[in-house]
């Protein structure tokens, strides 16, 4: 853990310029506030100070930039409410037994986890199929993947709503189904090319070894094709998991959905409450890193057993 | 019916074609290469138009290429207006500054060991990050205009080229850098001769993905509110009225400013990164 000290200190430096930045960001809406509680605010209507520079202000009203970190409906909340929110909506309502209550975190992190994993699984199995199809036909691999390449350059959040409403015609109930296709729309492709690059890692003489065996096509690819494309799919996979939830994101923001975490981001922009907003964000990031770091601890533990890494 | 049965048809004569020119002697000739794919998007097509045809798919759930086409044709005006307000303003402004932005910082962390250190992982991490999320509120700061999209670009693409361009400074050898002390070369020759080019294939791996975020964030930041032009304005509203044709086209604006970004980029490497061993003709 030799790095863990650069780490924290960049870490502590980012957060010393949030804090110096929620001065500034909140100065407006601080005054505002004091205003309102009859306070002494130079110059005194809002109309004039949105015409003073920020630093201006500062100066002429040096009282009243602490307030700014304690606004209940801040520009750009502290770390510290962020944290207080986050907790607010997790482990309070789990201490108080109502852990899966549609205002908890908990909730629609769980929503929004189902779809990645869905969506995951699906991009996984696409991903796989889509590579021993490329690996074994020329025809596959010239004609699929130059569009495997363009259907990523497409941007899918122009397609999201799209994915949403057919699926609604077709007669499919709620969300969770087209947010799967979106993430794994997303995801696929990591592991398409992943798995493209592994199972054509191993050398011709390994090839020509199992030919001396008399191998099978399939005991070829069970015996050496698929063990040896191990590493390009894990490190395809903590990608892809990343992407997957991505995804199911995006398919959580266009208008109408009520679950999920990109759901809380969205109502929370609706009912100009920022610090929902941002629990909710902090919420997803807390996710992905746990996502990956899962992976992360999967992929050590699966190549060691198969005598990959020491 | 008919339009079902013709387009199966088109699908397995193109797959017999596609099959006899993979395995044919000129699979190597630069017109097959092309061909193929180009006859496997044009067969997804012609089943796309034989199934909402031969089905009689209302058009308000999924309409026909051909009627998708028409309207492209007849809404240009609308489409380029959106074209500019998305992908010129918002897109490529905000890709223009995260790429600056982010390139320069590298090139400053880089001169602190202890800064790379730190600054590495935690980029990493960052750049895994659902950074989408963070539109909304970039919207309330900057407004609904191009601004507040440029400002999500900004931040989405920040973070990959950043960590691609710190790694890509680190690509050279104590043996290359030894040699440029040997020519008695500054901090910044080494730099501009040595490092900058070989840091170059990480930076464009970094360049491409921040094209396909790039379009990402400027069309999501759109659904948070934005003037009554732009594709993602077009699309959500466009889902709404049920004017499901012209969603469609703005897709295929989409779709193709996105690919022809992508192309651009991969373009540009190609030329700057003549020298790389991946771009060899094998």
């Amino acid at each position: 853990m030799k790095n863990s000290l650069p780490i924290l200190a960049v870490l502590s430096a980012i957060v010393a310029i949030w804090y110096a930045a929620v001065a500034p960001m909140n100065l407006r809406g601080a005054l505002d506030v004091a205003e309102r509680s009859g306070a002494e605010v130079v110059p005194p209507a809002s109309v004039d100070r949105f015409e003073q520079p920020i630093w201006r202000l500062m100066i002429d009203n040096p009282g009243h930039v602490a307030q700014g970190y304690s606004l209940d409906r801040p520009r750009l909340p502290t770390p510290v409410q962020v944290g207080r929110e986050l907790w607010k909506s997790t482990g309070e309502m789990a201490l108080s037994g109502r852990a899966m209550s549609k205002r908890s975190l908990i909730y629609h992190g769980w929503i929004t986890l189902q779809s990645t994993l869905w969506g995951f699984f699906l991009g996984i199995v696409l991903g796989m199929a889509g590579a021993i199809a490329i690996v074994y036909s020329r025809v596959v691999s010239m004609s699929l993947m130059p569009w495997a390449i363009i259907s990523q350059t497409v941007p899918i959040v122009a397609l999201a709503p799209m994915i949403i409403v057919l699926s609604s015609q077709v007669g499919i109930e709620g969300r969770g189904v087209p947010k799967a296709i979106i993430s794994a729309y997303l995801c696929y492709f990591p592991v398409l090319v992943g798995m493209v690059k592994g199972l054509r890692s191993p050398g011709a003489a390994q090839l020509d070894l199992l030919r001396t065996y008399s191998a099978s096509g399939l005991h070829v690819f069970l015996k050496l094709r698929l063990p040896a494309s191990m590493p390009y799919l894990f490190t395809s996979l903590k990608i892809g998991i990343a992407a997957a939830l991505v995804g199911t994101i995006v398919g959580e923001l266009p208008t109408g959905a009520i679950s999920g975490l990109g759901a809380r981001i969205l109502i929370g922009d609706q009912f100009g409450t920022p610090l929902a907003i941002w629990a909710a964000l902090f919420a997803a990031a807390i996710l992905a890193g746990g996502l990956v770091t899962f992976l992360d601890f999967a992929q050590r533990v699966t190549l060691r057993r198969m005598g990959m890494q020491a | 019916m008919n339009w079902l049965l013709f387009a199966l048809a088109f699908w397995i004569a193109a797959w017999a074609a596609n099959a006899v020119l993979a395995n044919s002697r000129w699979r190597n000739s630069k017109v097959v290469r092309v061909a193929i794919p180009a006859l496997f998007g044009l067969t997804l097509i012609m089943l796309w138009e034989g199934i909402v045809r031969g089905f009689g798919v209302s058009p308000v759930i999924l309409p026909a290429p051909s009627d998708v086409a028409q309207t492209f044709a007849n809404s240009t005006d609308i489409l380029w207006q959106d074209f500019r307000q998305t992908v010129l303003k918002g897109a490529l402004s905000g890709f223009a500054i995260g790429v600056l932005a982010a390139f320069f910082t590298a090139i400053l962390i880089d001169r602190s060991v202890f800064l790379t250190k730190g600054l590495l992982p935690i980029g990493n991490f960052v750049a895994a990050l659902p950074i989408v999320g963070i539109a909304p509120i970039l919207v309330s700061w900057f407004g609904f205009d191009w601004q507040s999209k440029a400002a999500v670009v900004v931040v989405m693409v920040f973070f990959p080229i950043l960590v691609n361009t710190v790694q890509g400074l680190r690509e050279t050898d104590a043996m290359q850098r030894d040699l440029m002390r040997t020519y008695a070369a500054t901090y910044f020759d080494t730099l501009v001769k040595l490092r900058l080019p070989a840091a170059l294939p990480f930076v464009f791996n970094g360049l491409k993905i921040a094209t396909t975020l790039a379009l990402i964030g400027a069309i999501v930041a759109e659904y948070f509110g934005s003037p009554t032009r732009g594709m993602g304005f077009r699309i959500s509203t466009g889902v709404g009225s049920l004017s499901i044709d012209l969603v469609w086209a703005e897709i295929a604006v989409a779709a193709m400013a996105g690919t022809a970004f992508y192309g651009l980029v991969a373009w540009i490497e190609r030329r700057a990164t003549f020298w790389h061993p991946s771009h060899r003709q094998t």
